[in-house]
């Protein structure tokens, strides 16, 4: 009885990856997957703002390009290594935005920039291992984990944790202020801080045992805990990585900025992020993707905002597209990436 | 001193009843009912008047309105999926209810359609995307969310001066927000009677029960021909339809076009949703609990408000509540059938007498007298628990495959299957007519007919008034006589197990079986005695006027009259046996044959005597290592009305016949079985009546 299951679980499974192999073995000559599209799609767009938008093509707009993205970019960085290990991390504006801002809190009243820092990185660890815990050993959703935990943490950062809820950057961590202010070369230093995350991730992601744990884990949990992998540590480990990028990116963002505004929690910069990283390539299903797919998807949102804002989009016609953008994104993610009824989780929305 | 405290706390304690309750699928329902009374109380001792008439109306008018909302959120959750765009589906259902009323100045009638039709096709839109394209529920929710809530702002951002510059005078429409009928709020009528509708829908009507079916294990609804698919894009849709809802009401009370309607809504409503008990990922859900979870978010919203909480120790306050709900549903889902396991198993406080002697001098004294025994149908046979012989001295017993076995008279060399049945024939007994009445453990009380053909004679008996669980349903039906008008009487070993757990009620001790009379005169069956420990063996005593039956775990038999002058009473006949009674029967003497199925030891009698220590047992040991009777090595006793022992065949090396349940005197044989044997035995009896035959006896 168990037996003929199997089989017919099996044949369905086979019908159902019959379509999209069929379709990568038609266009497999020219290497067309996401990936590519996405990279065609950036190229395409890029020129046509370079010819028909006046001011797009000049060195200072793709500076400014750059660095509006640089921001953006690390959290997505952060974001990838949660997207491949099979969960979602939509806490990782409150981790932006709390952390770095009690550090900034911290060194105003001269704790000195260590014990700030130090404080900072551990109220992001704390985060990270409060949503860790709650999907690897409580077994809530991670989506639903990372937004009551995003709420939560919110709500630390507004109720009377800072004196106003936009902290400013204070002089005593002007030693630091180089990574979202300076230049080196020309190149804006928030972009080299992009340019060194991607590059740590990078390495960690595909050099190293514990990347490899999360590729495996994120593919296919129960056989990688068959595998003997620690799959529920490896988990929390993900959440924390997202905890300190984000901080790190809060960092970037506040010295650029000159300060930290604890209300920027809402959904519309959380899902800026899943953008750049679904439109990368990086399937929600787990186990696919890497660092080069955050680059490339990054690069396009960085190009269609720029445009848009130099087209003088209004910011809600710009939440607009975006979000026509990413539904687009998330169907064709659906189609190309099916998820598996096998391995599906219970409860996994 | 102690004794006695343990055995009045395990009298009056109802130790069964917890373990009963977590059952109960209302346990699940009266989770939230207790919450929301805790926070209630808590709230009335924090502030003044939290609970006043005027208060009331007001809560109930906003309740009503997220109840809506939470009504389409638990639809959706229930089917598998989450929809995030509540929030923004109601803002902008909101914005279109104030801008065809106040700007476009249109009836009442078609303003409700217009926005429930927008509602639905906003839905619609999450129901094509999740339902037909399959993408991920949350996700793309979360991304309609913020498309509509930038349409809404865009929108906003044009019509807000336009519709703020025009109050409209229009009675209906202010009827619905303000009005009141029967000093109840217009919106919580309309609110029962949609809940009411939606318990209808999903608990009896058939696309109900798709959507329980599909959120239960989309795979299966899928395989057995459900239209997976459109039952879920409906699902979205319905939430959509109940957000607009929601949105007239509010539209209608305050007017206000904000740029802020619905912020946050979709946390409110999961949180509501979630606190009543919906589980995440399906198949859970009902009306009520998203009423509760509505009534409970509310309270707490409105309370938080009241004691001036700043917004965002309120957002952590709610946030934490609602990871501590999804916590718990999860963990409980995956862990309540270990906690029902744990909590079910209640020993009771069991004192047996002391166990009288087996020594040489004593009516039980040992004796090798059953190890002539001859054995038919050797390996052929597996289980029979009862034997019994038919006129033509043919012999009759069960076997674990569910059939009654017979073998032929004279020499039961030849057998064959007599009667499929399907359950574990236990007990029986011939009527004069030659049908022969079944126990069947885990089904009832059968009857096959001469013409071999089974029917039920009965599976059921009347409830008793204050069970928790349903006990109308026969679990263990074990043995039975029948009385002269045609009554059968029969009893039922324990209702709280199967027969396969009959070790696990050995070890509650408690009085969990009963005796049962079936009527054929009238067709019913109804409970005669409760709270029997384990009675098995059932015979008519020599009066006609009663029944004779074993109480196993208590060791003990007692006597109970169902007509004459003493009807209705019940008297021990033996208070203490050596070993564990099972079936009775007549001997040719006029007296009774006993199988005693195995013989007590002093560890298990201080065992039952050790409620908490039986408990912890329980809890800490795996199944098979469990204290259990032994019925390895018994015996049969011959005993008369008074109690006394007359007569004991034993087998001391067991070899021949180990494991005895039941014995049955016919012609000068006494014919023996066993539950756990694969043979019957039969052995001559000295001095016996050789005429003798026991069944049908009294039948007239």
């Amino acid at each position: 009885m168990s037996g003929t299951e199997l089989n017919g679980g099996g044949q369905a499974e086979a019908v159902a990856k019959a379509g999209p192999a069929g379709g990568a073995s038609f266009l497999k000559g020219v290497a067309f997957d996401q990936q590519m599209i996405v990279l065609l799609l950036f190229a395409a767009i890029f020129l046509a703002f370079s010819l028909l938008l006046p001011g797009f093509f000049t060195v200072g707009n793709l500076l400014t390009l750059m660095r509006t993205v640089s921001v953006l970019g690390i959290l997505g960085l952060g974001m990838a290594v949660v997207v491949i290990g099979r969960g979602i991390d939509l806490s990782m504006i409150a981790s932006l935005a709390v952390p770095s801002a009690v550090v900034l809190m911290l060194a105003s009243k001269d704790y000195g920039i260590a014990t700030s820092l130090l404080c900072g990185v551990s109220l992001a660890v704390a985060i990270g291992v409060l949503n860790g815990f709650l999907v690897a050993y409580a077994e809530i959703p991670s989506l639903f984990t990372t937004l009551a935990v995003g709420i939560g943490i919110a709500g630390i950062g507004q109720s009377g944790l800072f004196e106003y809820e936009i902290v400013p950057w204070p002089a005593q961590l002007a030693a630091i202020s180089w990574i979202g202010q300076g230049s080196l070369l020309g190149i804006p230093y928030s972009v080299l801080a992009f340019i060194a995350a991607a590059i740590i991730v990078g390495i960690f992601m595909r050099k190293t045992r514990l990347g490899a744990f999360i590729y495996a884990s994120g593919d296919n949990p129960n056989a990688a805990r068959i595998a003997g992998i620690p799959v529920r540590p490896i988990l929390m480990l993900q959440y924390i990585i997202a905890g300190l990028v984000a901080m790190f990116a809060g960092l970037v963002l506040s010295a650029s900025s000159s300060s930290m505004d604890t209300r920027i929690f809402n959904l519309t910069w959380i899902y800026d992020v899943i953008l750049v990283v679904v439109l990368g390539g990086i399937g929600l299903s787990g186990g696919r993707g890497g660092v080069i797919n955050v680059i490339i998807g990054t690069l396009l949102i960085g190009t269609i905002v720029n445009g848009m804002t130099i087209m003088n989009v209004s910011f809600e016609m710009q939440n607009l597209i975006k979000g026509v953008v990413l539904l687009a994104a998330l169907s064709i993610d659906s189609i190309v990436n099916p998820r598996n009824e096998e391995t599906a989780q219970q409860g996994d929305i | 001193m102690s004794n006695t405290l343990t055995k009045l706390r395990y009298r009056y304690w109802p130790d069964h009843v917890f373990g009963e309750l977590l059952q109960k699928q209302w346990m699940e329902t009266a989770v939230p009912l207790l919450v929301l009374l805790l926070t209630i109380a808590f709230f009335s001792s924090r502030i003044d008047n939290f609970i006043s008439v005027a208060n009331l109306s007001d809560t109930l008018r906003q309740a009503s309105e997220l109840g809506f909302v939470v009504l389409g959120m638990s639809l959706v959750l229930i089917v598998g999926g989450i929809d995030l765009s509540v929030a923004s589906v109601f803002a902008l259902c909101n914005l279109t209810a104030l801008y065809c009323i106040n700007v476009l100045g249109l009836p009442t009638p078609a303003v409700i359609a217009l926005t429930l039709l927008l509602g639905a096709v906003l839905g619609a839109v999450n129901g094509v995307l999740i339902g037909y394209m399959r993408m991920r529920a949350f996700l793309t929710t979360m991304v309609t969310l913020i498309v509509y809530k930038a349409i809404h702002d865009l929108l906003n951002f044009q019509l807000a001066v336009a519709i703020s510059s025009v109050v409209p005078d229009v009675p209906a429409w202010d009827f619905l927000g303000n009005g009141d009928f029967l000093s109840i709020p217009t919106v919580v009528w309309v609110f029962a009677i949609v809940a009411i509708a939606s318990h209808i829908f999903l608990t009896r009507l058939r696309p109900g029960w798709y959507v329980m079916a599909i959120g239960g294990n989309r795979r299966s609804a899928y395989n057995i021909g459900l239209p997976v698919n459109r039952v879920v894009a409906m699902s979205y849709m319905a939430s959509g339809v109940f957000a607009a809802t929601s949105a007239i009401f509010y539209a209608s009370r305050l007017a206000s076009p904000g740029a802020d309607t619905g912020k946050g809504l979709e946390i409110t409503v999961l949180t509501a949703a979630i606190l009543g008990g919906i589980r995440l990922g399906g198949g859970k859900g009902s009306v009520t609990k998203a009423v509760l979870g509505t009534l409970i978010i509310l309270i707490i919203t409105n309370g938080l408000l009241r004691l001036a909480t700043p917004a965002g120790a309120a957002r952590l306050i709610l946030a934490t509540i609602l990871l501590l709900a999804a916590t718990l549903d999860i963990r409980w889902f995956k862990n309540r059938h270990k906690a029902v396991q744990e909590l079910y198993v209640s020993p009771s406080y069991l004192e047996l007498p002391q166990s009288p002697p087996t020594g040489a001098s004593s009516p039980f004294a040992l004796n090798d007298r059953l190890r002539a025994v001859e054995q038919i149908g050797l390996g052929e046979v597996e289980s029979p628990e009862d034997v019994i012989l038919d006129r033509e001295d043919n012999l009759y017993c069960g076997s674990r495959h569910g059939e009654i076995i017979r073998f032929f008279a004279p020499d039961y060399k030849r057998m064959e299957v007599y009667a499929r049945i399907g359950g574990q024939p236990l007990g029986m007994a011939f009527d004069a007519g030659g049908t022969l009445f079944v126990c069947v453990g885990g089904m009832g009380l059968y009857r096959v007919n001469p013409d071999r053909t089974v029917e039920k004679v009965t599976d059921e008996t009347n409830r008793s008034l204050l069970s928790v669980v349903d006990d109308s349903r026969l679990r263990l039906a074990d043995d039975l006589d029948i009385a002269p008008d045609g009554r059968i009487f029969f009893s039922e070993a324990t209702i709280r197990y199967e027969m396969h757990e009959w070790p696990t009620d050995s070890l509650e001790g408690r009085g969990n079986g009963r005796i049962i009379c079936y009527d054929p005169r009238s067709g019913k069956t109804h409970t005669v005695l409760r709270h029997l420990i384990f009675p098995n063996g059932v015979v008519l005593a020599s009066d006609k006027e009663s029944i004779i039956f074993a109480e196993s775990w208590n060791c003990s038999i007692k006597r109970h009259w169902f007509a004459g002058a003493k009807e209705g009473t019940t008297e021990t006949v033996i208070a203490s046996l050596p070993g564990y009674p099972d079936n009775i029967n007549v001997s040719s003497d006029g007296n009774y044959w006993l199988a005693l199925m195995g013989m007590r030891s002093p560890a298990f009698d201080l065992a039952m005597r050790k409620p908490a220590f039986r408990r912890r047992m329980s809890k800490r040991l795996p199944g098979d290592e469990w204290l259990a009777p032994n019925i390895n090595t018994g015996c049969i006793v011959k005993f008369n009305e008074k109690g006394e022992i007359l007569d004991a065949l034993w087998d001391l090396g067991g070899l021949n016949h180990p494991m005895i349940t039941s014995m049955r005197e016919h012609k000068g044989y006494l014919y023996i079985g066993g539950i756990s044997n694969n043979r019957i035995g039969r052995i001559k009896l000295e001095g016996a009546d050789p005429e003798f035959v026991s069944s049908g006896r009294y039948n007239v």
